[in-house]
């Protein structure tokens, strides 16, 4: 039994999201981390394109654009002027363990694609594998925020698992009806802004976007 | 047709969040802000009276579906986001005159309000599972600079956390809602249908129910999140304590009930699939977790504002788990509870706000004497305190008492918990309000008079229900439980 070639090349993206996703757990600089996460948004853009092309769902092709304008061109560039102007563009964070983080990505992996094994019987579709990868970029993402100290690491995490759900929406499923993905994309943009205004006023409030300064409310102390 | 009634109750807010967004600043806006919510609240009786007389229907292309159990839920909201706003009037004039506040936070506050509202009411009023999910996370995303409208280093913490917290929730409940459309897929076909509700709720015995399994344990956790259900609360009394005290009535009172909405039309569509009790004992294990955790935590809590919340973690808790039993009797009474709760809870934040600008601190040993400074926030605090206690006559008695008894009879075994988890909790708030309420005081008096008509509105509705539950609201509340099921 031979995969068809469009099959085969939505294989390929997926291998390289989770490879990105790796590949962002470990990025230590926080301006390297946002041409990875604008990378990853390229990456779904394309294989949004190649499902809508294999099974000629002409919505997807909306959401290809729409991806591709959001996430790889908005988003990046939003960032790109917010850390710009909070002056952290050569921020470092020192605290990560990265080869612990990298072992605890692959233990999430493995469980994500066994949670996922069942449903991936089920499909009939062409990207029946498709869910577990989705659904390990969600968590590797989801532990990238975890293990984060920063806000912009933190938010960058955030986003990317937005990027994990959407391949699960676009490639596995085919696409949620496409008003639907608007009212998500439109989410994703305005909390984005949100974020933006709470990185200037927690920078007015700490002096700095490092959120170990904000563990002060707990129960015994307040 | 409600065309007319669902325009009104949702064009009122959002063009109440555009003109407050213009005119914020005005001297009259907190007038218009009670006008717009009032307008909604008019809306939603209107639409109440239309569904309760003809029964469930779908509205524009089936996009929006109203059945007896939402618009109970949608008139609850917009009586609350009303009287809110009545109460917003003069306590954030008072937070101004003490300097707390600027005009162009009252500015951001208002249009907020609004829209804030409207992401309710249309998360409530959607038939479609994916809409839900965009109303929420816009729910969200209107709160988090309220919470943070201090832009005190605690506030912004909290804000934070809520942000985080509730971000990371949410993108587990739309994996929930892929997973959802995954197995509709597969029934009902490629495009617009397959999430919507309706079509859901006449194919869901043949969806697929291991998928349904998987996408019902992430919507319960991204949504209960959002509800506040152990242990996934930690934002819950972070953002009640730091945010303004209306900001925390309207997260307890109402967006607590609409997360818990998203939930039950889930298990609807899971435990109908399954064929199985599997969504219902997942709501009452986690029901039953809050209710028990949340009551320890009630001791230990020093400021008065946090631990109001634990009390909110405590009965959302209890609603999940009468939702979880499930049955005719349970949903009914958890529809109760849930009612009383809203405005029980709402009415303490109405009067524990004013109480905590009189005495200038939200630690409760600083707050003492309320009866003498003022007769009418300290009987308010103090009643509003006895009814969400549950103490008869008021209306939470019996709604607990239902809840209590179902349980006896179905789950004998949770009965014990429960009803220790409930007096810990009575021993705890009961011994930490009454010092606030008599004893000498140090408290100052406002420089504007406070809003007490709300919160003594919404006790006596309470304390009426209790007594008396007319037949018409009864029989409503019923065809509700029987939809759910």
């Amino acid at each position: 039994m031979s995969i068809p070639f469009t099959t085969q090349i939505i294989y390929l993206l997926a291998s390289i999201l989770l490879l990105v996703a790796f590949a962002m757990l470990s990025q230590r600089r926080i301006l390297s981390l946002i041409n990875l996460f604008a990378w990853q948004g390229l990456v779904l853009s394309v294989s949004t394109f190649v499902v809508a092309y294999s099974t000629a769902q002409h919505h997807l092709y909306y959401s290809a654009v729409l991806t591709l304008l959001l996430k790889v061109l908005v988003l990046p560039w939003l960032l790109h002027r917010l850390i710009r102007k909070l002056n952290v563009k050569w921020d470092v964070e020192t605290l990560i363990n990265i080869p612990t983080t990298m072992l605890v990505g692959i233990a999430l992996v493995i469980f994500a694609f066994n949670l996922a094994a069942p449903i991936s019987q089920l499909s009939e579709s062409i990207t029946r594998g498709l869910i577990g990868i989705a659904l390990a970029s969600v968590l590797l993402s989801l532990l990238m925020m975890i293990t984060r100290r920063k806000a912009v690491p933190q938010v960058v995490g955030f986003l990317a698992m937005e990027n994990g759900l959407f391949f699960a929406a676009t490639s596995a499923t085919h696409g949620m009806p496409l008003v639907v993905e608007l009212g998500i994309a439109l989410d994703v943009l305005v909390g984005t802004f949100i974020f933006g205004i709470f990185f200037f006023q927690l920078r007015e409030t700490f002096d700095s976007l490092d959120i170990t300064h904000m563990e002060k409310l707990k129960d015994d102390n307040s | 047709m409600i065309d007319l009634q669902l325009t009104a109750l949702l064009l009122a807010p959002l063009l109440g969040g555009l003109l407050l967004a213009l005119f914020g600043s005005r001297r009259w806006a907190a007038e218009l802000n009670s006008l717009m919510s009032f307008c909604t609240f008019a809306a939603s009786v209107a639409l109440t009276i239309r569904v309760i007389d003809s029964g469930p229907q779908v509205a524009f292309n089936e996009q929006f579906f109203i059945d007896q159990f939402n618009v109970f839920l949608v008139a609850l909201t917009a009586f609350v986001a009303f009287t809110t706003s009545l109460f917003s009037r003069p306590y954030m004039r008072i937070e101004q005159h003490h300097g707390k506040l600027t005009t162009s936070m009252l500015h951001l506050y208002y249009s907020m309000y609004q829209l804030f509202t409207f992401a309710m009411l249309v998360a409530l009023t959607t038939n479609n599972m994916g809409i839900i999910w965009v109303a929420m996370e816009a729910a969200t995303l209107t709160t988090v600079l309220l919470v943070s409208l201090y832009r005190t280093p605690a506030s912004l913490e909290a804000a934070w956390k809520y942000f985080i917290l509730c971000g990371v929730g949410i993108a587990l409940a739309l994996f929930g809602t892929i997973l959802l459309y995954f197995a509709a897929e597969r029934v009902l076909g490629q495009g617009g249908t397959a999430l919507l509700w309706t079509h859901l709720n006449e194919v869901k015995g043949e969806l697929e129910p291991t998928v349904l399994k998987l996408a019902f344990i992430f919507l319960l956790v991204g949504y209960g999140t959002k509800i506040g259900l152990v242990p996934l609360h930690s934002w819950l009394p972070d953002a009640h304590a730091e945010g303004p005290t209306p900001v925390s009535a309207v997260l307890s009172g109402l967006l607590l009930n609409v997360a818990l909405c998203a939930v039950m039309r889930s298990k609807v569509l899971v435990d109908g699939s399954l064929g199985t009790h599997f969504a219902g004992n997942l709501m009452m294990g986690f029901g039953l977790l809050s209710v028990v955790v949340a009551a320890l935590f009630l001791s230990r809590q020093k400021d008065i504002k946090r631990m109001f919340a634990y009390s909110s973690i405590e009965h959302m808790g209890l609603i999940t788990f009468a939702f979880g039993m499930g049955g005719k009797v349970a949903t009914f009474a958890a529809m109760l509870h849930m009612t009383m709760h809203s405005l029980t809870k709402s009415a303490i934040f109405f009067a524990v706000g004013h109480a905590v600008q009189k005495s200038g601190t939200q630690q409760m040993e600083n707050i003492r004497g309320m009866l003498q400074i003022s007769p009418t926030v300290g009987w308010g605090l103090m009643l509003g305190t006895f009814a969400i206690l549950g103490m008869p006559p008021f209306g939470v008695f019996a709604s607990e008492f239902l809840i209590i008894t179902t349980a006896m009879h179905d789950y004998p075994w949770t009965t014990p918990i429960l009803l220790i988890a409930l007096g810990i909790a009575f021993a705890a708030i009961f011994g930490k309000v009454q010092p606030i309420v008599f004893g000498e005081t140090t408290a100052k008096p406002l420089p504007h008079s406070p809003a007490l008509i709300p919160v003594f509105a919404h006790l006596l509705l309470v304390l009426i229900l209790g007594l008396y539950m007319p037949p018409y609201l009864a029989n409503w509340y019923r065809q509700a439980a029987v939809l759910l099921g």
